[in-house]
């Protein structure tokens, strides 16, 4: 890896101006390929989930997936895209093995949604971020490279190819030029992700899973001088994996393009590697022109023209939009801006919603998701989705609460207790004999000891210092084990000493 | 009509990956540039109101329902392989050592 110069951040934004290109590949969740039938499946054996037509060979035919259409569009719509009323597929062809055919089967000039747009919040600032295009392509095979130092293409002496992945459909989404962004150009870009990302798990065409390659993006990036109208010369991040990674990509190559043209340098159009371990990036190969790739139409497949009557059922059809309905739960769950965004970045929306489907109120719900279950999700590097509770469960437990057999520090067990697998709450509650004692004959004696025990504390509760109350409460909390109604244990302990609460 | 270069020709056989010697691209360029000079006179012949053919057919929206067909098994679909390894396709050096 060669050592780049760089220039700050703060710098690089005092001389230029960052314009950023972001383009998304989504794979869709559909059960079969783009243009055959092969499973999508995930994990299968290699060469196991391929047919004569996406291996390319002589004869076979694709036909396009229909769901693989519907979820485009759906996509389009939902960034405000105008819908094609007929478009083609394209041959983009290129010599490399993973593709079998020799080409990948893409759109060019007839992209299937164009001119839209997305907004982010940075900061509780919105900004517009405008689409181009999203388009239909498929997805390639996978190749892993043999021989040579690291498992990389460079130096290998040939490479294995497995062609399960190859065929399967993405809907690729290109931005316009983002300007204006300046010194929040890589939050905005990070934002942007994001804001997709949510978007595409609403409308159920993807779970858009980053870490599992289901959702990539691609940063393109160029500065120009401070003023200047006319846009720098572009380098392209490729690969760039999470929202994380997304963000240090961009400020990375700003430092990295106002190094170079500070000190007079040119920036080569070129393709750039990111890595994740020190987030900077590294030369790939030099861009092909775009005529290269020699795109024609595809014969094989006939054009698609979705009638204005389908793409209206489905705008119809789409759900409300993740920032819409993050409003909307914030109005409702009455949170400041700062608390909602908490409960984003720590992925509790979905659960806190489930969680007061099945009964609990909202507070409830929040608290315990974002407290007791983010603690541990954080500690773990688990997502909160995947802790081992359900919201039902999380939702009985605040029942047990509100009807008071449990308090919070009871309730903190039985949940520790349902995530180690001993069972629902109430057979925690069972097992570990969580239950709140409130029943005053068992209260009274441990209130009686620990007056006794603290005459001090009790002449001063008979002096009028109520306050002095919590001492005593926390005895009785001590003795029993935490299982007392803390609220009981002080009107019982005033009443013994005579005062009035 | 303008045809084809020769170092039309030479930038083709290479994104291609062919290599051809020098009396090849003069052979080539010449066949090619007779052949897109034919096509040329078809081109000729339709007005501006015919758009390019793309697809023989009137047809549009073929499609079929996402539902899983049986593949090949590996072995069938390695069977036409010139190498296989590992269950996976054996290709030679993809970049040069350059």
């Amino acid at each position: 890896m060669s050592v780049e110069n760089l220039v700050s951040f703060e710098d690089a934004l005092a001389s230029y101006d960052p314009v950023m290109g972001l383009e998304v590949h989504v794979e869709l969740g559909t059960a079969t390929k783009m243009f055959c039938g092969c499973s999508t499946a995930f994990g299968g054996e290699p060469n196991s989930q391929v047919c004569p037509t996406c291996l390319g060979l002589p004869g076979s035919l694709p036909v396009v997936n229909a769901v693989g259409v519907e979820s485009a569009i759906k996509i389009g719509l939902a960034l405000n895209c105008e819908i094609a009323e007929w478009c083609r597929f394209a041959r983009k062809n290129y010599f490399y093995p993973d593709m079998p055919k020799n080409f990948q089967t893409s759109q060019y000039d007839e992209p299937i949604a164009f001119n839209g747009y997305l907004d982010v919040e940075v900061d509780g600032e919105t900004f517009r971020v405008e689409i181009e295009r999203a388009h239909m392509e498929e997805d390639t095979g996978k190749s892993s490279h043999i021989g040579g130092a690291t498992g990389r293409i460079h130096g290998a002496e040939y490479s294995l190819v497995d062609y399960n992945r190859a065929g399967i459909p993405l809907i690729e989404i290109v931005t316009k030029p983002i300007t204006g962004a300046g010194a929040k150009a890589p939050e905005v870009a990070k934002a942007y992700v994001a804001e997709l990302r949510e978007l595409i798990k609403a409308l159920g065409v993807s779970e858009a899973r980053m870490e599992m390659g289901q959702m990539r993006c691609d940063v393109n990036l160029s500065l120009r001088p401070l003023g200047q109208e006319k846009f720098g010369t572009r380098s392209e991040t490729k690969n760039v994996n999470s929202l994380r990674s997304v963000e240090r990509a961009a400020r990375f190559e700003i430092q990295r393009h106002a190094a170079v043209l500070s000190e007079g340098g040119t920036i080569v159009q070129e393709t750039r590697h990111f890595h994740e371990e020190d987030g900077s990036t590294t030369s790939g190969r030099i861009k092909e022109e775009a005529e290269d790739y020699r795109y024609f139409p595809e014969p094989d497949l006939v054009p698609i023209a979705p009638s204005r009557e389908w793409v209206e059922e489905l705008r119809a059809g789409l759900p409300e939009l993740p920032r819409l309905r993050r409003r909307r739960l914030q109005q409702e769950w009455e949170l400041s801006d700062k608390d909602m965004q908490a409960v984003l970045n720590a992925g509790a929306i979905d659960p806190i919603l489930e969680t007061v489907a099945a009964g609990a109120p909202a507070d409830q719900a929040r608290k315990w998701w974002m407290g007791e279950l983010a603690r541990r999700a954080n500690e773990s590097g688990t997502d909160l989705s995947a802790q081992p509770i359900t919201p039902a469960q999380v939702a009985r437990v605040c029942a047990l609460v509100a009807e008071g057999s449990l308090n919070d520090k009871l309730a903190r067990q039985v949940i520790e207790g349902v995530l180690n697998g001993e069972g629902e709450p109430d057979e925690v509650v069972a097992k570990r004999g969580l239950a709140v004692v409130s029943d005053d004959s068992a209260l009274g004696t441990a209130v009686d000891e620990a007056i006794a025990a603290n005459p001090g504390v009790a002449d001063k509760i008979r002096d009028g210092k109520v306050a002095a109350a919590g001492a005593l409460v926390g005895a009785v909390m001590k003795a029993t084990r935490g299982q007392a109604d803390a609220a009981r244990v002080k009107e019982l302990i005033l009443e013994r000493l005579g005062v009035q609460g | 009509m303008p045809g084809i270069t020769r170092e039309e020709v030479a930038h083709l056989a290479r994104l291609s990956r062919l290599e051809l010697k020098d009396e090849e691209l003069d052979h080539f360029a010449e066949q090619l540039d007779v052949i897109i000079g034919a096509v040329a006179r078809v081109s000729e012949v339709a007005g501006q109101d015919v758009p390019p053919t793309s697809h023989p057919l009137p047809l549009t929206n073929v499609m079929r329902a996402d539902e899983v067909r049986p593949s090949l098994t590996p072995a069938e679909a390695l069977s036409g392989a010139p190498a296989a390894e590992d269950q996976r396709f054996r290709v030679p050096q993809i970049l040069g050592e350059d």
